[in-house]
């Protein structure tokens, strides 16, 4: 086993772990209700966390992600509810304007060489003062496409009903490990992640790669903002604050290096649902106080960090002994 | 290569008379004046809130307490002046600390829970308020340590190693409350955030404090070279005898303890400690401040009076919001442009392209010579 696939093997070990104790404990973790359940709560993240997995592997940041979802949600509510427009135009307008969001975003980054955790720190303020400049209440959505894409579920044998978000979730997922393992532009993006001026002297186009992951990762934010906007049918400014927190930490957890250059869009997927079972067993479970999902999530973080640090180099703290002259210090 | 041995071949002319000062203002676009930039975008928002409302440098004292437009500035600065003091030292070693807000709510939580135990009349010499204080600022100069411990001995890089603490801290902080937002009424707490000596409030003493002791260790001794050198290169700095290992976790504890005493000031404030809401994104703020300040996130230069003028940029910028007509929501929309405005002059690529803009004007100028 290659070291590089180690950490995905782990994640998905975990994640597989703490499944079977959960459906030990509550045998309708074995249900088609939960997993549904778990696919469209965590559908709108996990959509925006693949867009994260590709900034994150040409290694960038992309802290806009939460407030492009929820600007997208008020935009949508706004121009079909108030405004009465076609929800199709709509959804084209929006998913327009989250791909030059993220492109001049990108050109920031790339051009004008300021880091991207600022320049996706402004973006993330921007879009958040775009929602709430359009509107503070939340707003409901009645269209008739609305309603048609909530009653547009597949129901399993068990109740367990597969949504629209559910559906659009996995279709991204897939799009997203073809996009990633079997395409020039996916290849791009690790190269750069890996090494920019290796993948520059390679001839990698590192610029227009590094703003089309930026471009990427916001069109996907709009998306998932529209997946939301049709699975809650209402638009609310203050939903997903902090989301973009949530969501990289689930890239971590599937396996993703911050270095760059190493992940796997598949990891991601179980990063974005690990800790949607965790909630749900919180909840079934009843009596656990909420904010141990917290502690659970940064725990589980550490978790893989750690692993995925002893796996990668020997830190420091465990190489005294075999250390001979100062070799082992890192100049991330 | 061919230019680096044009470079070498050229004679360096040692004899040309030097100015005094590099500073010309031909070199305003390209140049690295940072200090410059700084100062003038904090002009410029002061001005701009005072053709906002007109009353903006009236400073008043009314029960013994100044008030105004400016006073609220500085009060309100103090907690981030306090966050990017302990920032600009992570930031300078090429770190970040994204678990400051964390830590200030957990804090905020150990004094309120501790001293409701004092008030429930324990006789705990523990529960005092002076012991109180103490105990907080141990705590985050502890959460701090565990940031040092994952960044330096574990390698592990600053923006995941204080993820950990950012996502757990508010969980934990709301275990140690119990869930709750617990009020105190202890006035030594409350004076923390609420107090007044000659008129000004505490928080701008305690946050001025702050600063001249930080600015004195760090630049009359040769830690802040060290610092820096860390930041630079670690390996270099590794090979010249450096222990960067202690250096990080100093700054690290440093950015604990910053937080801690900011956590105590917004705690005093409103005399509860709401650990959902305590430092929520300040740590956002903090960075935003260290940058506007001029110091580089790739670590290195860095520079704490500017910084805490960027704590005073980013709250003179929120007062003029919301004494301005504009609409209340629209604060956000503004604080990101200026803050890309402000790091857009910053950016030497972006200098540079607005430099090549200018060029024909100056060679117009050269022909008109």
């Amino acid at each position: 086993m290659k070291s590089r696939f180690f950490p995905l093997l782990v994640t998905f070990l975990v994640f597989s772990a703490i499944y079977v104790y959960c459906y030990y404990h509550f045998s309708s973790f074995g249900s088609m209700r939960v997993v549904c359940n778990l696919l469209r709560d965590n559908a709108h993240l996990g959509i925006a966390a693949i867009g994260m997995t590709f900034v994150i592997i040409s290694g960038g940041i992309d802290l806009s992600v939460g407030s492009v979802i929820a600007f997208t949600g008020v935009f949508c509510a706004l121009m079909i509810t108030r405004e009465g427009m076609d929800p199709y135009l709509v959804f084209a307008i929006v998913l327009g304007m989250g791909t030059i969001f993220g492109a001049v975003m990108g050109v920031f980054i790339y051009y004008f060489k300021i880091p991207a955790f600022i320049v996706t720190l402004s973006g993330m303020f921007l879009a958040r003062g775009m929602a709430y400049v359009l509107t503070t209440e939340s707003i409901r959505i009645t269209h008739p496409l609305y309603i048609r894409v909530s009653k547009l579920v597949y129901i399993f044998p068990d109740k367990g009903r597969f949504t629209f978000a559910a559906g659009a979730f996995l279709a991204v997922l897939v799009i997203g490990i073809y996009l990633a393992h079997f395409t020039r532009f996916g290849r791009n993006v690790y190269a750069i992640g890996g090494n920019d001026t290796a993948a520059l002297m390679m001839g990698v186009p590192v610029g227009r790669t590094t703003i089309m992951v930026y471009t990427l990762s916001s069109f996907l934010a709009t998306f998932a903002g529209i997946v939301l906007s049709l699975a809650k049918r209402s638009g609310d400014s203050t939903i997903t604050v902090g989301a973009e927190m949530d969501i990289i930490a689930a890239v971590v957890i599937g396996g993703t290096l911050l270095t760059g250059g190493v992940g796997y869009v598949i990891g991601t997927f179980i990063g974005v649902l690990l800790p949607g079972v965790i909630r749900t067993y919180l909840t079934l479970e009843g009596s656990l106080s909420p904010w141990w999902i917290k502690i659970v999530v940064g725990g589980l973080l550490f978790g893989f960090i750690a692993m995925q640090k002893l796996l990668s180099t020997r830190p420091k703290l465990f190489s005294f002994r075999r250390q001979v002259g100062p070799t082992t210090v890192s100049t991330a | 290569m061919v230019e680096m041995e044009k470079q070498v071949l050229t004679p360096v002319n040692e004899n040309k008379p030097q100015r005094a000062t590099n500073f010309k203002w031909r070199n305003i676009f390209r140049g690295d004046n940072r200090a410059l930039w700084t100062i003038l975008a904090l002009i410029i928002i002061l001005l701009v809130d005072r053709m906002v409302s007109p009353t903006f440098f009236t400073v008043r004292m009314v029960n013994g307490r100044l008030t105004g437009s400016l006073i609220n500035t500085l009060d309100g600065a103090a907690p981030i002046m306090l966050l990017s003091i302990g920032m600009t030292l992570v930031i300078a070693t090429k770190g970040v600390d994204l678990s400051v807000g964390a830590v200030m709510a957990i804090c905020a939580a150990v004094s309120a829970v501790l001293i409701n135990r004092h008030e429930a009349g324990s006789d705990n010499i523990l529960y005092y308020p002076g012991f109180v204080i103490a105990i907080a600022i141990l705590v985050g100069a502890l959460c701090g340590l565990w940031n040092g411990i994952l960044v330096a001995l574990f390698d592990i890089q600053p923006i995941i190693a204080t993820l950990i603490l950012m996502v757990a801290g508010r969980g934990i902080a709301q275990m140690i409350t119990d869930g709750q937002s617990p009020t105190y009424t202890d006035e030594t707490l409350a004076y923390m955030g609420q107090g007044t000596i000659f008129g000004m409030p505490f928080p701008v003493y305690v946050a001025a404090i702050a600063l001249v002791v930080v600015y004195l260790l760090v630049r009359r001794t040769a830690l802040g070279l060290l610092i820096e050198s860390v930041g630079i290169n670690a390996k270099a700095s590794h090979y010249t005898g450096v222990n960067a290992t202690v250096i990080k976790l100093f700054v690290y504890i440093i950015s604990g303890i910053c937080a801690a005493i900011a956590g105590l000031i917004v705690a005093g404030e409103n005399t509860y400690a709401d650990p959902h809401t305590a430092g929520l994104w300040s740590e956002l703020d903090a960075i935003v401040a260290v940058v506007i300040g001029g110091t580089l996130l790739s670590g290195g230069r860095f520079s704490l009076v500017l910084s805490a003028l960027g704590a005073l940029i980013i709250q003179s910028l929120r007062i003029g919001l919301y004494i301005s007509d504009l609409h209340p929501n629209a604060n956000l929309v503004v604080k990101a442009i200026v803050i890309l405005l402000v790091l857009l002059l910053q950016s030497k690529e972006f200098k540079q392209a607005v430099g090549r803009l200018f060029k024909p004007v100056l060679k117009l100028r050269a022909v008109f010579k």
